[in-house]
């Protein structure tokens, strides 16, 4: 009876998510009868390439290093009332995350969890340079100089495969994010290959649930528009899908926030181009034909998702050298503020063209107008200034070396005595940058295996 | 005797909502009525090209909208919005988060007798 329906929770949607969001979605799930699930997404396109880096410097690391803030809080009761964790944050590392986990199972004094790790999502591994570079990109543009990763999103059935193998936990690399949820439901359910239907149910539960909170209030909230209860204690949210495809979309208890068929409807569009045709490793996704209905309070039904055969190919993400990012700031505030931040943005072009440097430069003044503008150009509808405002003024450069982003920082520093009247606050930023590029790679390419470590079944 | 249809012209943020995400140099932005019944006018009135003159400016270079009456909702995907995307562009805001408000900011032209209709939905 129960098995018939699966209640699965989210506690990140990205790296960089709330560390105590999993909590109050842990002591949900434990209420509820029936197969019980805590996902984990942690990695976004450019993240598995810094974990790369990192496992470069030390081959123990390479994991998420959100890894260990997001179980630890959770993982005995996860084991107590056998909630079993899937997460991405194995990153560039799976392996070197299961031991993590094992490692503060102990310290916790939990009983000894199962761990599946899933590999064989590292291009790198079955296919050389050369050949990499020989695909088209999606974005249409060369792949750079210095290969830092290409990992493959090999979907949903490793992670299926690894929880028929009695794993309490399994930790992947790179997948799609959807398949940390679609893994779960095929092994619950035994939904075949060519259920296109059941898969795509699967996949848009699996698109609700990977951003967190982002279907329960945020992301969202606009005072006085679309108000929020409580979005400083937002509940992440918990779904209940069917073996029919059936899913329900609510929240942690006792947390703030809100399910509402508008917080859904934002949710199911995020990052959707064509909505006939939602291209993942296990099935392509069709939503014109999803209703969205409020059941109660917080509870939101979502269903008609279609599915269409999966492509043949896997999207890839490589991620190589993308120079130097150097960012710096300074503010001026009072009367006549907007002139003198003016005259100090003019003061640093002048003097970084006078450089000559064949760098991209880019000059915003905070206050006015800015992510609305367009590199130089302005954004035609911004309203008119208070020229007695509170203004920053926002250099940034993109570059090959670090002294010509250092230097630019260097120069709206100097503005503290060589500029404008009464300019403060200064800060700078500079970043190595990784770019990426998306290639599609023959699926036949890639063999994701499965292997366990901790406790024996 | 002709009869002159009184209308007030509103933000698209009165009427609707929306959310913007971004793949590589693209923006999808979806734009959501507060009330169905505004679907209509939004058809009418936020089309591709008006959302394409509205993004000009950051360098984009064509708009498909995708409608999706069942919700009712539409889905705007905006080639070469994000000034290179997240690799290179040097907005502030790297992935366009911030650019469903710069949609929802476009004037529209709403009957005087529906305004309250089509705002109602609001502080859901």
């Amino acid at each position: 009876m129960t098995r018939d329906l699966v209640h699965i929770g989210c506690g990140a949607g990205f790296a960089g998510d709330r560390k105590d969001a999993g909590g109050p979605v842990v002591d949900t799930l434990a209420k509820r009868d029936g197969p019980k699930y805590l996902i984990f997404e942690t990695l976004a396109e450019r993240t598995l390439a810094l974990a790369q880096k990192q496992k470069l410097k030390n081959p123990e690391k390479g994991y998420s290093p959100f890894l260990e803030a997001y179980v630890r809080p959770v993982l005995q009761r996860c084991l107590e009332h056998k909630i079993r964790i899937v997460s991405n944050f194995g990153a560039a590392n799976p392996m070197g995350g299961a031991r993590k986990i094992l490692e503060i199972a102990r310290e916790l004094g939990c009983r000894t969890p199962r761990i599946a790790v899933v590999s064989g999502d590292d291009l790198l591994a079955v296919m050389n340079e050369g050949e990499i570079r020989a695909h088209k990109t999606i974005e249409g543009l060369p792949i750079g100089d210095g290969i830092v990763a290409a990992n493959t999103y090999i979907g949903a059935r490793p992670i299926a495969e690894a929880l028929a193998g009695g794993a309490d936990i399994v930790v992947v690399g790179r997948t799609t994010d959807p398949a940390l949820v679609l893994g779960p439901l095929i092994h619950e359910f035994g939904w075949a290959e060519d259920d296109w239907d059941r898969l795509a149910a699967g996949t848009l539960a699996g698109h609700l649930l990977e951003c967190g909170a982002q279907v329960t209030g945020a992301y969202f909230a606009d005072p006085g528009f679309k108000d929020v209860p409580d979005l400083a204690h937002v509940g992440f949210p918990v779904a209940t899908i069917g073996r029919d495809g059936a899913i329900t979309v609510s929240k942690a208890e006792n947390t703030g926030g809100a399910v509402t068929p508008a917080s859904v409807m934002e949710q199911i569009l995020y990052e959707m181009h064509d909505p006939s045709a939602y291209l993942t490793a296990d099935v392509v996704l069709d939503i014109t034909g999803v209703t969205v209905t409020q059941e109660s309070e917080n509870v939101v039904a979502v269903s008609g998702a279609k599915g269409k055969p999966r492509p043949d190919t896997l999207k890839t993400t490589v991620s190589f050298d993308g120079g130097w990012l150097g960012e710096a700031e300074i503010s001026y505030a009072g009367p006549n503020a907007l002139a003198r931040a003016e005259l100090a943005r003019d003061v640093i072009r002048e003097r970084c063209l006078e450089r000559g440097s064949n760098a991209e430069y880019r000059f915003d003044i905070v206050g006015l107008s800015s992510t609305f503008d367009g590199g130089s150009a302005p954004y035609p509808g911004r309203p008119a200034p208070a020229p007695d405002g509170d203004f920053r003024v926002r250099a940034a450069v993109s570059c090959h070396s670090k002294e010509v982003a250092e230097d630019l920082a260097d120069e709206v520093l100097s503005l503290y005595c060589s500029g404008p009247a009464g300019g403060g606050g200064f800060r700078r930023n500079i970043t190595a940058q990784i770019h990426t590029a998306s290639i599609l790679v023959d699926r036949d390419r890639l063999a994701p295996s499965v292997g366990y470590c901790g406790a024996e079944i | 005797m002709t009869i002159v249809l009184e209308t007030v012209r509103l933000k698209l943020h009165d009427i609707a909502h929306g959310r913007s995400g971004d793949k590589g140099n693209r923006s999808n932005i979806s734009v959501i009525p507060y009330s169905p019944e505004a679907y209509p006018l939004l058809l009418e009135q936020v089309t591709e090209a008006k959302v394409l003159e509205l993004f000009a400016h950051k360098g984009a270079s064509a708009v498909k909208r995708y409608e999706l009456p069942n919700l009712p909702a539409l889905n705007f995907v905006i080639d070469d919005a994000l000034e290179g995307g997240v690799n290179s562009t040097l907005n502030l805001d790297l992935h366009g988060k911030t650019l469903s408000f710069m949609l929802l900011a476009m004037p529209v032209e709403v009957p005087l007798d529906r305004v309250r209709e089509f705002t109602d939905g609001r502080r859901s």
